[in-house]
């Protein structure tokens, strides 16, 4: 059996958890427990302390493992070990918290320090009244044109969908310019 | 959709930034608890600005920076009360008290204040306007931003968030590649200048701040500044290339690896 691993990353209430909720075949094993931070609550009540973890079963022999890293910063020795090994990773910012982009790039940067795989960055909860659009948020991450920046509403299964083929024709593609 | 926010998470030398980057024409309001501020662009460039609560009328300004006397300022706010600036500037420069260029030039100043004023605020709502276009009754400039966002970067000297926008000093810069930017015409100081002719994909940060002799601070400082006026961008060090195949599938050649992906990728179309 091959298995192959793809990482969910972003800052607190960025919406990792229910990105791989809407694609996974499992109920996501989720390492939530009620936030003590009376700041953090206010937006939402839970959080994941360790790893989120889905699956998606391609065939027999091969089985995506889709796993999202907690948020709040001081859980982020989590990081590097779930990053070890990944096919490619998701950057989900919330599009309607311009708060956490500086913290979504900081992310961004340290995880492509750890592996420098692949990545794509969703713009999620673009929905809201209040997000972002694309264009600036591709200049407040600072990112460079090249970088896949895709709109993403992560409860809708069809949009996450949009987001992972979008991550897997990158991996593709550097794979092919590898020759 | 909405480019709104608070000074507390997006500063006001990130937003200049971004309007510079996205050629933005429009109106930025920012609203403190006892002032607020407008500046209004055009293409990316500063146009014009104010403060609500102060006078800003061309008489005003032109008095406060002595080119005209506090007698004909008072003889302009009776006869001329219901011009607009343009036309007070053009009866001003007929008149002989003024030349356009000592207009242009002290409004430029003047506005340049007000975001150096701006520079300080940490806190305070923003909110930027597509609709609402410099005024057409006031006289506008042309001014670009680079400048501003670097003296704007230089003000910032909270080490954790310098450290939060460069989280490593082992990576690489390279100069972006940004058609009609031209580096002579950006006022660098002299470490500034003394880190970009480092700049190179095999020097590190970390190195170029040993042969510069700078500290994590100052190097952060400098390199905060260039990256947020788009002269540099970080990348990988050149040299660490890790091969894809050695990173995630050893086992497999490419030709199984690129197989896999494509099963993946028809798995989840099919989802």
């Amino acid at each position: 059996m091959q298995t192959v691993k793809m990482v969910v990353t972003g800052p607190f209430n960025a919406g990792k958890t229910e990105f791989i909720r809407s694609v996974s075949e499992i109920e996501v094993v989720s390492t939530e427990r009620k936030i003590s931070s009376s700041r953090d609550r206010k937006v939402k009540e839970a959080t994941t302390v360790a790893m989120d973890f889905g699956r998606i079963t391609v065939d027999e022999d091969l089985v995506l493992y889709l796993f999202g890293t907690p948020g709040q910063k001081r859980f982020d020795f989590m990081w590097e070990i779930l990053s070890e090994g990944m096919l490619g990773f998701i950057v989900m910012v919330d599009s309607s918290r311009p708060e956490t982009f500086r913290e979504a790039r900081s992310i961004l940067e340290t995880f492509r320090a750890y592996a420098p795989t692949p990545y794509v960055v969703a713009a999620n909860k673009q929905d809201l009244e209040d997000s972002w659009e694309m264009e600036d948020m591709r200049h407040a991450l600072r990112l460079d044109p090249k970088v896949k920046l895709i709109k993403c509403i992560a409860s809708e299964r069809k949009s996450v969908k949009t987001v992972l083929l979008e991550l897997l024709y990158c991996i593709l593609a550097e794979m092919e310019s590898e020759g | 959709m909405a480019l709104r926010g608070n000074l507390r998470d997006f500063t006001v030398t990130q937003l200049l930034n971004l309007i510079n980057l996205a050629n933005k024409t429009g109106t930025l309001i920012v609203e403190a608890p006892s002032v607020s501020a407008q500046v209004s662009f055009r293409g990316g460039k500063l146009a014009y600005a104010k403060f609500d609560q102060e006078d800003n009328a061309l008489a005003a300004i032109l008095r406060r920076s002595n080119k005209l006397s506090l007698n004909q300022y008072h003889v302009i706010r009776q006869r001329a009360g219901q011009m607009t600036d343009k036309e007070l500037g053009l009866l001003l420069i007929n008149a002989g008290y003024v030349t356009q260029e000592d207009i242009l030039v002290n409004l430029q100043q003047y506005f340049i204040d007000i975001i150096r004023r701006l520079f300080t605020w940490v806190e305070g709502l923003f909110r930027f306007e597509n609709e609402i276009l410099p005024p057409e009754d006031r006289v506008n400039i042309r001014l670009d931003l680079e400048n501003l966002i670097i003296e704007g970067s230089r003000q910032l000297r909270e080490w954790e968030q310098l450290q939060d926008e460069i989280p490593s000093l082992e990576m690489s810069m390279k100069f972006t590649d940004r058609p009609g930017a031209n580096i002579r015409n950006i006022n660098l100081s002299v470490e500034e200048w003394r880190v970009i002719s480092y700049v190179n994909p095999k020097n590190t940060i970390q190195q170029i701040a040993r042969a510069t002799k700078m500290n994590d601070l100052e190097i952060r400082r400098i390199i905060y500044g260039l990256l947020q006026a788009g002269l540099l961008e970080i990348i990988r060090p050149a040299g660490i290339i890790l091969p894809f195949s050695s990173r995630v599938l050893s086992s497999q050649d490419r030709e199984k690896q690129k197989s896999l992906v494509n099963r993946l990728i028809d798995a989840i179309r099919s989802m």
